[in-house]
């Protein structure tokens, strides 16, 4: 027998993996099921597909809910934190597969091969956010990474949408390796990559904590997650990318990819990394200070929305930092409620965005929003919910979510940083306000049905239904649309089922 | 009999939800229906108040979110009775003068004047500073779209200014109730954010001076009071009638209610150490808004300057620090609602029989045909300036009284505004009644629909004029309860005003 054959193979707990199986099984059978010849087994059967992977995700979530375990021989963690952010993906997910079907960017990409991507996406944020071990954090980060370089440029006949996807190609580069060389000055100084011995080592004191490869593993990690979540000075990608990606996929990486890199931050600071909070705290908060005036300010002069809300997102990106920082409990329920909220918000507005590129040949324009309160109130009133959460006004879920931020900025002696949160939404309110006020008090344009008279900017395409380009948004991009907007008002005013989740979702974390 | 206080609050935005879904033509009527309904039940609280009790009635107490410590809590009491009947009245009578028009999008519209009355309501009954928040921010949201989609020229603009003015301050405010519950909250009883459970907690005296300055910041924009009004002329311009005589006769209150609900008994010392400067803000609204209303030639403007003045003395009544000045507060706020709102209807008629002009150059010589009018306008008149035998002249006794004991310059200065205030209302009221008749005024004479509006308004007026001791009486307990112990021993010497008919 060889001798390196020994090794014995870890105990795999399949309905720990379960979830995971889940969206990578999905992603397998929808690459195939794309190959058929039929036309409706490839534009129907295979989103419906896809979304049903995500569904049987969400259920084994619920199912595994309560499992505190180590999968994989440690690689991987399985507990509530895992499983809420697993149900958040999954959720993200098929409202982008809802936006995307009937969309521009799966005909031209083939689709089995788009929502295969996407799904692998989806579970490479899984393994990124249940990672125990510096090892499995890359591995999850990039394979939640490489599908979506590739999403971003599947509208092939788009030069922005190339652009795109290389700008995100080059820069998510080399986010991913300053992080690759901050994982290994970590295990460099620590002499682990499992989580819980980095905890150990750093808690054991000694002049650990001070050691100069310890801070350079620190700031290179920063550095390479600042990368991946769009915190200020590395954001400069954000609006680029996400406005020359096609729109539902913009939405994804919104939300999804940003609710992955705030889990792995909160479990590599806040666990791992704990003992040692007097090295990032600090830069870390002045950071999302930052982030949070950056964000706010970059978004006043812009007149594209997905450009608006890439700026939003930075600036968010600072409030959930904010979070991070204060490295109590308190701290990690709040950005993990204020996650789940941001997506809720968002999906709502992404919505309203794609419906209006369908109708109008204004594309993200705010002037596509013009006098939509008269003409769609179905869009109107999710996009104006949407813009009011995130300005934080309350009875919406973004009021709870900044509340539940500051309350834990404050308890955690950051007070200022809660104080900066406040001034960053002041400035937030002239954008915000400005798409509301176009929706409601600019009388709608000429014709707002030109998109049929004349050919919209995007070339019909051979083999494209001609309804994918028709007058109306589709249906079930409205009811993505108004189905978050509900939701955004239902969480501002019964929040009590979701801070169940994060308590859970703390507790498991336990260290804290 | 049970009065469940939640009933008052949601019901108009129950009726407004329910117009959003009817047939065009029943908005207004659903609305009136609602407005009608929740006068009624303030009407009965009135009646079924304890005025002997200092504490809490009708209280409704949940927990709405646990883990922050916020709780569902809604009470009654002295300080909140008649800004509650204030909001009722008026929003009942407002509406009423808002069907008259017609309004593009009507559902809309009275879905968002429901919504108004209820943050309105719920900001007023709150008592819990976090659902206080909620409620005075949600405000904001109803009044930024009446303005901004039924408003007059440069409505957006406008509309803006306001809002971003007042949310800078609303989120101060945010952080602030925030910090105050969290520094408030001691290891073992945890997180609330109750009145009842704050007050009782201590906060340090230097942190209770921010804390104190970022609520008197959200309050002092919303009012507006002298160096924070920046948006208040265009905001006034902007905004349809029926509705900006909502938001100064009502929005406004809530903005001082907070003063003597939040930062009086929350903020003991803050208030104390803070009582100069805030009595020198409200003593520069006094002199600047009677010297802007006397001198600008917009009617709205001149309203909305007065206004500007009226509640510098509110102000004033409220940091005198004794129970004569929260009282003549008290009855002061209750008495500009009264009045003002009835004033803008007026600037309304005016301005229909001046060919839509609201300059008072455009109108004058109305007296001699419409003296029904006239002599409505001149009772109007009568109580802003706080003609003795008004119940405004009780209410500003008071306050100066109030002040008298503890700052006398301040209260000599103030005093002048009795006289201003005079000046600028006759002012308004001879321009436009007497005078030469402007080329294009067309005198007609009160119609009897717009007296649904105008008389119910006046007899009130005169009512409070007639008995100011009704209200009085019932706020009496509750506000010599919060004003501060300290002070309340030192001017304990002077004799309260005889509460009692």
């Amino acid at each position: 027998m060889i001798p390196f054959a020994k090794v014995a193979a870890p105990d795999v707990d399949f309905a720990g993996l379960a979830p995971l199986i889940a969206v990578f099984g999905g992603a397998l059978i929808v690459l195939m099921l794309g190959l058929l010849r039929s036309r409706a087994a490839r534009e129907t059967g295979v989103p419906a597909l896809s979304v049903l992977s995500l569904v049987i995700a969400i259920g084994l979530s619920i199912w595994q809910w309560g499992e505190r375990t180590d999968l994989v021989a440690g690689a991987l963690r399985l507990d509530e934190l895992t499983l809420s952010l697993t149900i958040i993906f999954c959720v993200a997910g098929i409202a982008s597969i809802l936006l995307s079907w009937r969309h521009v960017a799966p005909r031209e990409a083939a689709h089995g091969e788009y929502y295969a991507l996407l799904l692998t996406s989806i579970a490479g944020m899984i393994v990124l956010v249940a990672a125990q071990n510096l090892v499995s954090v890359f591995l999850g980060l990039e394979l939640l990474s490489i599908p979506l370089y590739v999403l971003c440029a599947t509208e092939m006949r788009r030069a922005s949408s190339l652009e795109s996807g290389l700008k995100y190609l080059v820069i998510g580069s080399v986010g991913s390796a300053t992080l690759l060389y901050g994982l290994a000055f970590l295990y460099g100084a620590t002499g682990a990559t499992d989580f819980k011995d980095i905890a150990e080592a750093l808690g054991s004191g000694g002049d650990l904590v001070s050691d100069p490869l310890l801070l350079a593993g620190i700031a290179l990690s920063i550095v390479g997650l600042g990368f991946k979540a769009s915190v200020a000075p590395f954001h400069q990608w954000t609006p680029d990318v996400y406005e020359g990606a096609p729109t539902p996929i913009t939405a994804f990486m919104a939300v999804a990819t940003k609710a992955a890199a705030f889990g792995i931050v909160l479990r590599l600071f806040d666990v791992a990394l704990i003992d040692a909070a007097v090295d990032w705290g600090p830069p870390l908060a002045a950071l999302a200070a930052f982030t949070i005036v950056v964000g706010n300010v970059g978004a006043l002069g812009q007149s594209s929305l997905k450009r608006l809300l890439a700026y939003s997102s930075v600036a968010q990106a600072g409030y959930m930092l904010a979070g991070v920082v204060v490295a109590s409990r308190l701290g990690l329920q709040a950005t993990l409620f204020y996650i789940a909220v941001y997506l809720v918000m968002n999906l709502a507005a992404f919505a309203v965005i794609v419906a209006r590129e369908r109708e109008t040949p204004l594309g993200d324009d705010i002037a596509s929003l013009d006098g939509l309160g008269a003409t769609r109130p179905a869009l109107a009133w999710p996009m104006t919910i949407a813009m009011l959460a995130l300005a934080g006004f309350p009875a919406t879920a973004g009021f709870i979510g900044k509340f539940y931020l500051i309350d834990a900025a404050v308890d955690g002696d950051y007070a200022w940083l809660g104080i900066v949160i406040v001034v960053g939404s002041m400035i937030s309110l002239a954008y915000y306000l400005k798409v509301v006020a176009a929706i409601w008090m600019r009388p709608a344009a000429e014709s707002t049905d030109l998109a049929v008279l004349t050919p919209g900017p995007e070339p019909l395409l051979a083999g494209g239904s001609d309804e994918a380009t028709g007058l109306r948004a589709q249906g079930e991009v409205v009811a993505v649309a108004v189905f978050f907007g509900v939701l955004t008002v239902v969480l501002g005013v019964v929040p009590s089922p979701l801070f169940d989740v994060v308590r859970d979702a703390g507790a498991a974390l336990g260290l804290l | 009999m049970t009065l469940h206080l939640s009933f008052a609050v949601w019901l108009p935005l129950a009726f407004g939800v329910a117009g959003l879904l009817a047939p065009p033509r029943l908005a207004p009527k659903l609305a009136l229906a609602g407005t009608l309904l929740v006068l009624g039940y303030a009407i009965a609280y009135v009646i079924d108040f304890d005025s002997a009790n200092a504490g809490l009635q009708h209280v409704t107490d949940e927990i709405w979110i646990g883990e922050l410590g916020i709780h569902y809590k809604l009470a009654l009491d002295g300080l909140n009775l008649f800004l509650v009947l204030l909001t009722a009245i008026l929003w009942f009578f407002c509406t009423l003068w808002a069907s008259f028009g017609a309004w593009e999008k009507p559902r809309l519209f009275y879905f968002h004047l429901a919504l108004a009355q209820t943050s309105v309501l719920g900001a007023l009954l709150a008592q819990d500073l976090a659902l206080f928040v909620v409620f005075f921010d949600l405000m904001l949201v109803p009044f930024f779209f009446l303005t901004g989609i039924w408003g007059g020229a440069k409505r957006v603009h406008a509309t803006m200014k306001l809002v971003i003015y007042t949310l800078v301050g609303s989120l101060l405010m945010l952080t602030a109730a925030i910090a105050t519950g969290v520094l408030a909250a001691t290891g073992e009883d945890g997180l609330s954010f109750a009145f009842s459970d704050l007050a009782q907690r201590t906060i340090e005296s230097s942190t209770q001076n921010w804390l104190f300055l970022a609520f008197a910041a959200a309050f002092l924009v919303k009012m507006p009071a002298f160096p924070f009004h920046g948006w208040m002329p265009d905001g006034y311009k902007a905004m349809p009638l029926p509705v900006l005589a909502l938001f100064s006769a009502v929005l406004s209150k809530v903005a001082a209610y907070g003063f003597l609900r939040i930062c009086l008994p929350l903020f003991p010392d803050a208030s104390e150490h803070f009582q100069t400067l805030m009595l020198l803000i409200a003593l520069f609204s006094i002199l600047y808004g009677s010297a802007m209303a006397f001198t600008t030639t917009h009617a709205r403007l001149i309203l909305g300057y007065s206004s500007i003045a009226q509640l510098g003395f509110i102000v004033l009544g409220i940091f005198a620090l004794n129970s004569q000045g929260a009282q003549g507060a008290m009855l002061q706020a209750f008495n500009h609602g009264l009045v003002v709102a009835p004033a803008f209807f007026i600037v309304a008629l005016l301005s229909a029989r001046a060919d839509g002009s609201e300059d008072i150059r455009d109108m004058g010589g109305l007296g001699m045909r419409a003296p029904v009018l006239a002599t409505f306008f001149l009772i109007v008149t009568f109580a802003t300036l706080a003609m003795p035998g008004s119940s405004n002249f009780v209410g500003e006794f008071l306050i100066l009284l109030g002040v008298f004991q503890t700052k006398l310059a301040i209260a000599l200065i103030a005093s002048t505004g009795v006289v201003l205030a005079a000046v600028y209302a006759l002012r308004l009221y001879i321009r436009t009644m007497h005078n030469r008749t402007g080329p294009r005024v067309e005198s007609r004479e009160l119609s009897l629909r717009d007296g649904l509006v105008l008389v119910p308004l006046v007899l009130a007026i005169l009512a409070i004029a007639v008995y100011p001791q009704f209200a009085l009486q019932r706020s009496e307990p509750t506000v010599t309860s919060i004003v501060p112990s300290a002070l309340e021993e030192k001017a304990a010497a002077a004799p309260l005003p005889e509460a009692s008919p």
